[in-house]
């Protein structure tokens, strides 16, 4: 069987959970942004939690099924229709064949997860169906017109699942490595202060704007290599949070470093909305 | 239970990338690819092994991982990788291959670079005598970065460096041949680029699906030649 998609929305790729092991490559890791709420996607349909899953930014999203298929879409909130009919967020929603599934524009958050029961079955790369849109390494990104397979239903899905959902909170950091690029009271000002999300902000890194965390030294590092939810500071000491496509290698140091629980939270804070850090 | 002390014994400095990674900062690329190479032989359970410019990257530890990882780097030296080559590193010298010998790559090149005339000029040379020296030089990729098969190809000697373009091009195409301080380079795809351009080549450096996707992964050997 197949999805049939008729529209797109700003971005929707394919995710899962990512390739991991290949950053001495130059290859990105990739996966799912909000991996909470892509992991609940898969469980309420059936699926296992390596599946591969759709990715959808800001909404607008459109697809029809050829045969019978459950479907789940959790992570931010919108409004999701089946020909038309309202249907419930989180939960596993039968998409009879031919009908067509629409997740209009998110009210909060930005990335909504759709599963499907059997998983996204598109050729995987390198171990892997996530899209990087870094170097764009994986499927292409979806389009209208594209037909996604879809793999064989694994088992029923899970209608009584009662997840508890993270809750939202300051980002827990620990130290990072150059420490002693920054004044003695960077980590302090990163950890006091409230930072506002940048418009630039994508799958790449979270741009944040607010108290520049003063740098004792121009310029930059030798290229090292960078671990997902560090925090990189470019010279005009706004930080960034770096996300799951981020470069495996980078020249700007990094003063801290997010945990890496608290990460889903930056796939789901949209422009002009405020972060704050916390010691881990 | 009382901390662990880690006492430096070797040439490896450690500093923190959160609770699943460590830094290892060394001397040059040359150490940072015989380290990387060690841990790759030993099989360090790491997730990722990094190898930079003058650092590895150990990521995707386990909690326990870490205080044993951090005890073996402390005590690491370039002698755990094969005696041959340990005094290279020691002295700064450029490493030639590292760890099991593959075949040594050979890249056929058209030198019909933009930048020949300059590269020449900052070598003191005619066109001639940077392909003569290119064609002649041992290269090694030290680290992959900046696209994926992207390597880094040491070898040449550090001065003359030649410096990047103050502005990179807006399209270098795929299968260019460039420099860049004491670094060579094949671009795998077409992408904007700030490196000197010496020619070209049609090798693909770059194939997602081959089993081993990078042409030039760390550590293999590289001569260039005159397509």
């Amino acid at each position: 069987m197949s999805l049939h998609v008729l529209a797109s929305g700003t971005l929707t790729t394919v995710q899962d959970l990512g390739r991991p092991g290949l950053a001495h490559l130059g290859v990105p890791r990739a996966g799912a942004l909000d991996p909470p709420a892509a992991a609940l996607a898969n469980r309420l349909v059936g699926n296992d939690p390596d599946a591969a899953v759709l990715e959808v930014t800001l909404g607008g999203l459109v697809v029809t099924t050829d045969v019978g298929a459950w479907v789940a879409v959790t992570g931010a909130v919108c409004p999701i229709e089946v020909d038309g009919a309202p249907r419930g967020q989180a939960r596993p929603e039968w998409l009879a064949p031919g009908s067509r599934l629409r997740l209009g524009t998110t009210s909060s958050g930005v990335r909504s997860y759709l599963a499907v029961g059997g998983g996204i079955a598109v050729e995987p790369v390198l171990g892997s169906r996530a899209t990087d849109t870094l170097a764009w390494v994986g499927p292409p990104r979806v389009e209208p017109g594209t037909r996604l397979p879809v793999g064989p239903l694994v088992r029923r899905p899970a209608p009584h699942d009662t997840p508890r959902p993270p809750r939202a909170g300051a980002l827990r950091v620990h130290p990072g490595p150059r420490a002693d690029w920054f004044v003695p009271r960077a980590l302090t000002t990163l950890c006091g202060s409230t930072y506002e999300v940048g418009s630039a902000s994508n799958r790449i890194g979270l741009r944040l704007e607010g108290p520049a965390l003063e740098r004792v030294r121009d310029g930059e590092l030798p290229s090292e290599g960078l671990v997902l939810g560090a925090v990189q500071v470019p010279p005009d000491g706004q930080p960034v949070v770096l996300l799951a496509d981020h470069p495996p290698t980078g020249g700007y140091p990094v003063l801290a470093v997010v945990e890496e629980a608290d990460l889903w939270q930056c796939a789901q804070l949209r422009p002009g909305e405020t972060v704050r850090f916390t010691p881990a | 239970m009382a901390p662990r002390a880690h006492r430096q014994t070797g040439p490896v400095h450690l500093r923190p990338f959160g609770p699943h990674a460590l830094l290892a900062e060394v001397a040059d690329a040359s150490a940072a690819l015989a380290l990387a190479t060690w841990a790759r032989t030993v099989g360090i359970a790491a997730g990722e092994v990094v190898p930079a410019a003058r650092t590895v990257l150990f990521d995707g530890l386990a909690t326990a991982a870490v205080e044993d990882l951090r005890d073996r780097l402390l005590t690491w030296t370039p002698d755990a990788v094969a005696p041959d080559i340990a005094p290279d590193i020691v002295a700064g010298r450029p490493v030639g291959p590292v760890g099991p010998v593959g075949p040594v790559v050979e890249v056929p090149v058209v030198y019909d670079g933009a930048d020949l005339a300059y590269i020449a000029e900052q070598w003191g040379t005619d066109v001639e005598g940077v392909v003569a020296r290119h064609i002649g030089t041992a290269f090694t990729s030290a680290f992959c970065g900046f696209a994926p098969g992207f390597a880094y190809l040491a070898g040449l000697p550090s001065e003359p460096a030649v410096p990047r373009l103050d502005s990179p091009r807006a399209a270098v195409p795929a299968g260019a041949v460039a420099l860049a301080g004491s670094w060579c380079g094949v671009y795998p795809t077409a992408s904007p680029g700030g490196w000197r351009l010496l020619g070209r080549t049609d090798v693909v450096l770059w194939d997602a699906t081959r089993t081993d996707p990078a042409l030039l992964p760390p550590g293999t050997r590289v001569r260039f030649v005159r397509a």
